[in-house]
C-alpha cells in the first residue's frame, strides 16, 4: 500500500503536505473567525501580480518577489481597510481585481502566459529537498510567531472595541497576521494552485468549528482535518492520476459537510 | 500651586492616587464632513454613574469608542487622580452591546478570559488561571457558566460573562454601551444589582450608555442628554425635568413624570460621596489650572 513512497518525488510530495497543511489548518481558524476568507482570496489573485512583476523586473527570483509583494499587498489592503469607511469587501475586492487584471495583463504581455500557467493548479510533486526545508522553517516559524499572537487575535475577533480596551493594538495584530497569511499562501501557491489554495484557509476551519466547543479543540480538528485531507488527498491523487490540490481540497469540503451533519451530536 | 500642595499632604494615607476625574473638554468626533458630535463637555466622577441617554444616532456609542481611542477626536480627554494631578493611563473596563459580540466561534468564558488575561497561547495549553476565573464569575453570579461556549449562554449570561471580564483587572473606568438592552427582565435585575453594589462598594467611574430611562432615573448620579451633543446635564431630576429631554423623548418622558412615585425614582437615590474621601478637589473646570 505503501509503495508509492518509494519514489522519491512522491516522498517529497508527502513531506511537503506534512508540512503546508499544518500551517493551513493553523491559520484557518482566524481566518474564518475573523472573517477574512474573501481577504485571503485576494492575497491569490495579488500574488499573480507579483509573481509577473518577478518575472519583468528580473533582479530577484520569481519567489522572491512573490513573497515581497504578496506581503505589502496585504498589509496595504489591512491598512486601507482600517483607515477608509467604505465597507471591507468592497476595498477587498478592489484590490482583489486589480491584482488579478495586472498580473494577467503582465504575464500575457508578449505571448508568454504558458509558462505561468502551472501557478493556477499547482504542482506538489515537483517540490525539491531545499524548498521542504524552507517550509520546515516557515513553519516553525509561523508557529512560534502563533504562541505570542494568538491570544490577541481572538479577542480581536469576538469585537474590535473590546479589543481596544484591552490594550491591543488593533492595527499592528491584524497586519501580523496578514503578513503572515500572505507569507504562506505566496510559498504554497506553486504547489497547491492559485485556484484552490484559498479553500484550504478556509474549509479545514469552518469544519472544526462544525464539532467544537473550546479552543484547543478547534485548532486540533483544524490542523487535524486539514492533515488528513491533505495526506488522504495525496493517496487517491496518486491512485487515479489527478490534481492532488484539487483532490486534497475535495477531501476537505467532504469532511466540512460531515461534519455539519454532526453538529448536534457535537456542540453544546 | 499651593493649593495642590496643601491637597498632597490631605490626601496622605489614602489611596488617592487612581484616576477620579475623566474630563471631556470640547470632545468631538467628525467622520469625513459628518459631524457625529461636537463641543462635549463631560465631568466623569470616580465612585459615580455616569448615564448617557439620548435618541439613536445621537453619537453615545461613537463617544465610548473615542474614549477607547477607537475613534479619532479633537478636543481634549483627561484623567486627573484625587489629587487633580494628571494621572497615566487609566485601566478601562468596557462592555459593549452583547448583540454586537461575535459568539459564534467555538470559545468557551474560560477560553476568553485566558486569552485576555494570560500571555499563555490559549490554543495550546491548559489554562493556569481557572482559579482567578471562578473568583471573577463569582462576583456576577455566573460561575457555573466557566466551561460553556460563549455561542450557548444567554444575553443575560453574556452579558455578566462580559461584566466579570470587564472587571478583571478592576479598572478605573467602567464603560458600559447599552449592556443590556435586548437582555430580558431578570438577567436586567441581576446586572443592576451588581451596578449598584459597585457603586457601593468600589470608587470607580461607571460611564453607561442605556435606553432605559428608568433604570437610569433610578441608579445614575448625574445624567448626559446626547443629541449630537450635550443638550443638558445634571442630576437625574435637572434632565428628566428639562423641556428638552421631554421634547426629545416625548410621551416616554411625560408619561414617566406624570407616573409621580411609581416612574422616576430619582428623589430616593442621593448622589454618594467619594470613598475614601477621595473627592475632585476640582469639579468645576477651572482656568489655568492645567
Amino acid at each position: 500500500m505503501m509503495e508509492w513512497l518509494e519514489y522519491d518525488f512522491m516522498k517529497n510530495a508527502f513531506l511537503a503536505i506534512l508540512l503546508i497543511t499544518p500551517l493551513f489548518g493553523l491559520l484557518s481558524t482566524m481566518v474564518v473567525s475573523n472573517r477574512m476568507a474573501f481577504f485571503s482570496d485576494s492575497l491569490g489573485h495579488g500574488a499573480f501580480t507579483g509573481l509577473a512583476i518577478g518575472a519583468v523586473v528580473g533582479i530577484v527570483s520569481p519567489m522572491e518577489s512573490l513573497i515581497l509583494f504578496s506581503v505589502v499587498f496585504a498589509l496595504l489592503i489591512t491598512w486601507i481597510k482600517n483607515k477608509s469607511s467604505a465597507s471591507t469587501d468592497t476595498i477587498i475586492g478592489v484590490f482583489s481585481s486589480t491584482g488579478i487584471a495586472v498580473g494577467l495583463m503582465m504575464m500575457s504581455y508578449g505571448g508568454g502566459f504558458n509558462k505561468f500557467s502551472s501557478y493556477l493548479i499547482g504542482d506538489i510533486l515537483s517540490i525539491t529537498h531545499e524548498e521542504l526545508i524552507s517550509l520546515l522553517v516557515v513553519l516553525v516559524l509561523v508557529f512560534t510567531a502563533w504562541g505570542f499572537i494568538f491570544n490577541k487575535l481572538l479577542v480581536l475577533s469576538i469585537n474590535q472595541s473590546f479589543a481596544r480596551s484591552r490594550g491591543i493594538n488593533v492595527m499592528l495584530v491584524e497586519s501580523i497576521f496578514a503578513a503572515m497569511v500572505a507569507v504562506v499562501v505566496a510559498i504554497s501557491i506553486q504547489w497547491v494552485g492559485l485556484l484552490i489554495i484559498n479553500s484550504l484557509l478556509v474549509l479545514p476551519a469552518a469544519a472544526a468549528r462544525n464539532v467544537s466547543n473550546s479552543v484547543k479543540q478547534y485548532h486540533a480538528v483544524s490542523i487535524g482535518s486539514a492533515m488528513i485531507s491533505g495526506l488522504s488527498g495525496l493517496m487517491l491523487a496518486y491512485e487515479f492520476n489527478m490534481a492532488a490540490g484539487a483532490t486534497i481540497v475535495v477531501i476537505a469540503a467532504l469532511i466540512f459537510f460531515i461534519t455539519m451533519a454532526l453538529k448536534p451530536y457535537f456542540v453544546r | 500651586m499651593l493649593k495642590k500642595f496643601f491637597r498632597h499632604s490631605k490626601g496622605e494615607g489614602n489611596d488617592c492616587s487612581r484616576v477620579c476625574c475623566t474630563k471631556l473638554e470640547n470632545f468631538t468626533v467628525k467622520v469625513g464632513k459628518l459631524t457625529i458630535f461636537e463641543d462635549v463637555n463631560i465631568h466623569a466622577h470616580c465612585g459615580q454613574l455616569t448615564a448617557v441617554i439620548g435618541p439613536n444616532g445621537a453619537g453615545k456609542s461613537t463617544l465610548l469608542r473615542a474614549i477607547l481611542g477607537e475613534v479619532s477626536h479633537t478636543g481634549s480627554l483627561k484623567y486627573t487622580d484625587a489629587k487633580g494631578k494628571h494621572s497615566g493611563k487609566p485601566v478601562i473596563g468596557y462592555v459593549p452591546q452583547y448583540l454586537k459580540f461575535d459568539v459564534s466561534a467555538p470559545v468557551t468564558v474560560l477560553d476568553l478570559f485566558s486569552v485576555c488575561r494570560s500571555s499563555r497561547p490559549a490554543w495550546l495549553f491548559p489554562s493556569n488561571i481557572r482559579h482567578e476565573v471562578e473568583e471573577s464569575l463569582k462576583r456576577v453570579k455566573a460561575v457555573e457558566l466557566i466551561d460553556r461556549r460563549l455561542g450557548a449562554l444567554s444575553g443575560g449570561e453574556l452579558q455578566r460573562v462580559l461584566l466579570a471580564l470587564a472587571l478583571n483587572p478592576m479598572p478605573d473606568i467602567l464603560l458600559l454601551d447599552e449592556p443590556v438592552s435586548g437582555v430580558d427582565q431578570n438577567g436586567l435585575e441581576i446586572f443592576y444589582n451588581i451596578l449598584e453594589d459597585l457603586q457601593n462598594n468600589e470608587d470607580m467611574t461607571i460611564i453607561l450608555i442605556s435606553h432605559d430611562l428608568n433604570m437610569v432615573a433610578k441608579h445614575a448620579d448625574q445624567v448626559v442628554l446626547m443629541n449630537k451633543g450635550v443638550v443638558c446635564s445634571g442630576t437625574p431630576q435637572e434632565v428628566f425635568s428639562d423641556h428638552r429631554t421631554r421634547k426629545i423623548f416625548g410621551m416616554l418622558a411625560e408619561g414617566g413624570a406624570n407616573r409621580g412615585g411609581t416612574g422616576f425614582v430619582w428623589v430616593e437615590h442621593q448622589p454618594k460621596k467619594h470613598q475614601a474621601g477621595c473627592g475632585c478637589p476640582d469639579c468645576a473646570p477651572k482656568e489655568g489650572e492645567e
